[in-house]
């Protein structure tokens, strides 16, 4: 079947249809957000927030990402995509398509993984939990839920069954106050390990809790029926230390904890060993290099990719934009930025990207073409800021 | 009672200027700064620099993206204002006061009266 990719900028709103909104949606024009267009759908990128909230937290993407490093931030992420595998040995059938030992995942637990295609690039990155022995939960990315929910239907058998989950949406509560929070709201979601999944009620609101983010703070997202979604914000947000956040500090958070963008630092030609995932595949599938790509990244193991994602520390203080291009010492082009802007928990720009592998060490000293300025730059370690996540 | 900001004009992208004999002070408006967001880095133009009407010479950082900065007339870069390059949140906080720009001397004075008054580019902002 064929399907129309999704460009990678996905601000871009294909063919100009009408914006898609969330359920939230009236919810955040009342708190003061700012919204934009983000992969299809209408989405608040920054708040200015009003009366209580401002009290707390005074809006905009360096106060609500400072916030939710230092209490708990509420995250509307509707726009990703929902849906359960259900079916006999579901997990077995599903590692065709991931690299990720899914068997070995116990009811309760999820595990970030890769679609992957045959040459080894990344279709989209993912989280898969396991609900039941014979189903399980996924969350993709917004800008890809056409193109993977079009490639399961078309590379699973028809023993199992996928079923997209319009009708829910998926609030993303984050930082080092949310088990404080939750312990007030939800004390059994509180039990939950990092990547531990269960159905929860929270104040009366049956929901799909899983421990696990993307800011590198402990936090928990949460799957709720569309119709009590804005109930269960406003009665999150009630919670002294909880603001709304955007899709702007989202950005700064994840960035600063090293995880990929898709469609910025991973895309269908870039693969888990450029990119640094080689610890999403399985041991047990490392022996059998049964996955989609198993050859192509083998072959890199073995023999070394050419290309390295890193982290990048710009030594001023201009910030350094995705398709920034990253020159070596010697003047040779050495890769490009495919994320990058200011941390606001270091203060400082930050990038990531990728270089040629005899530049990828860390400590190297690069040059940032900006402007067209050659800035001075050095490949850093990542994380920026070290995750936080309960263990 | 003279207007509000008589003596101050205004661009369309959102630059406004205050002309002191042939010296001209450039800064971003205040809605500029409002649609910004919060400002992490700012790029002054050099100094001497002969910059000509509408071309880009300083750049603006939010946490999210670079604007340009356009000269709104033609001239000669004479003064640079270091304070927003190391605090660029006074732009935020005071962006047609404090967090000025930068100086240029103006090759044609008679220019500045082209540009926006307050009631225009209140006008204009009604558009956007």
């Amino acid at each position: 079947m064929a399907q129309n990719p999704v460009p990678d900028d996905q601000s871009v709103n294909p063919g100009g249809s009408p914006l898609r909104t969330t359920p939230l949606d009236a919810w955040h024009r009342r708190l003061g957000a700012r919204m934009v267009p983000f992969a299809g759908y209408s989405m608040p990128v920054q708040y200015d927030l009003k009366d209580k909230l401002a009290a707390r937290c005074r809006g905009g993407v360096l106060a609500e990402h400072l916030h939710t490093r230092a209490q708990a931030g509420l995250f509307d992420v509707s726009h990703m995509g929902q849906a359960t595998l259900t079916g006999s040995d579901v997990a077995a059938v599903f590692e065709r398509l991931v690299p990720g030992d899914i068997t070995g995942l116990k009811p309760g637990r999820q595990r970030y993984t890769l679609l992957m295609n045959e040459a080894g690039g990344i279709i989209d990155d993912l989280m898969v939990a396991r609900l039941e022995d014979n189903r399980l939960f996924l969350v993709v990315n917004a800008g890809r839920k056409d193109v993977d929910f079009t490639h399961m239907t078309a590379n699973l058998p028809d023993t199992l069954s996928l079923h997209v989950l319009e009708d829910r949406a998926l609030l993303a509560l984050q930082g080092p106050a949310v088990a404080a929070v939750m312990q007030r709201l939800a004390p059994a979601a509180v039990a939950l390990p990092f990547m531990g999944v269960a159905a929860v009620a929270i104040a009366g609101v049956d929901c799909l809790v899983s421990r696990s983010g993307y800011t590198g703070e402990d936090g928990f997202e949460i799957s709720v029926p569309a119709g009590q979604a804005e109930a269960l914000a406003d009665r999150l947000i009630a919670e002294q230390e909880v603001v709304p956040i955007g899709l702007g500090a989202r950005d700064s958070l994840r960035l600063e904890a090293g995880l990929c963008l898709y469609g910025n630092d991973i895309d269908e030609v870039t693969t888990p060993v450029e990119a640094g995932l080689t610890w999403v595949i399985g041991k047990r599938r490392k022996m059998a290099w049964d996955f989609p790509g198993a050859l192509a990244v083998r072959d890199q193991l073995d023999n070394g990719a050419i290309r390295r994602r890193v982290g990048i520390r710009p030594d001023g203080r201009a910030p350094a934009r995705a398709q920034t291009t990253i020159v070596a010492p010697d003047g040779t082009e050495a890769g490009m930025v495919t994320s990058g802007g200011f941390g606001p928990t270091l203060n400082a720009p930050i990038a990531m990207g990728y270089v040629r592998r005899d530049l990828a060490a860390d400590g190297t000293k690069l040059e940032l073409l900006v402007r067209g300025k050659a800035l001075p730059a050095t490949i850093v370690p990542l994380p920026f800021v070290p995750h936080r996540y309960i263990r | 009672m003279a207007a509000k900001n008589a003596d101050r004009r205004f661009t369309k992208d959102h630059e406004w200027v205050v002309l002191d004999g042939d010296i001209a002070t450039v800064g971003i408006t205040d809605h500029a700064q409002e649609q910004l967001g919060d400002l992490v880095h700012v790029d002054l133009p050099q100094l001497e620099r002969e910059v000509a009407e509408g071309e880009s010479c300083a750049v603006v950082e939010s946490v999210k993206a670079a604007s340009d900065i356009f000269a709104p007339l033609a001239g000669k870069v004479v003064e640079i204002n270091e304070t927003i390059v190391e605090d660029p949140s006074i732009v935020n906080s005071d962006a047609e006061g404090e967090g000025w720009f930068f100086r240029i001397e103006v090759d044609d004075p008679d220019a500045f009266e082209q540009l926006m008054d307050q009631d225009a580019y209140d006008e204009y902002l009604e558009t956007l």
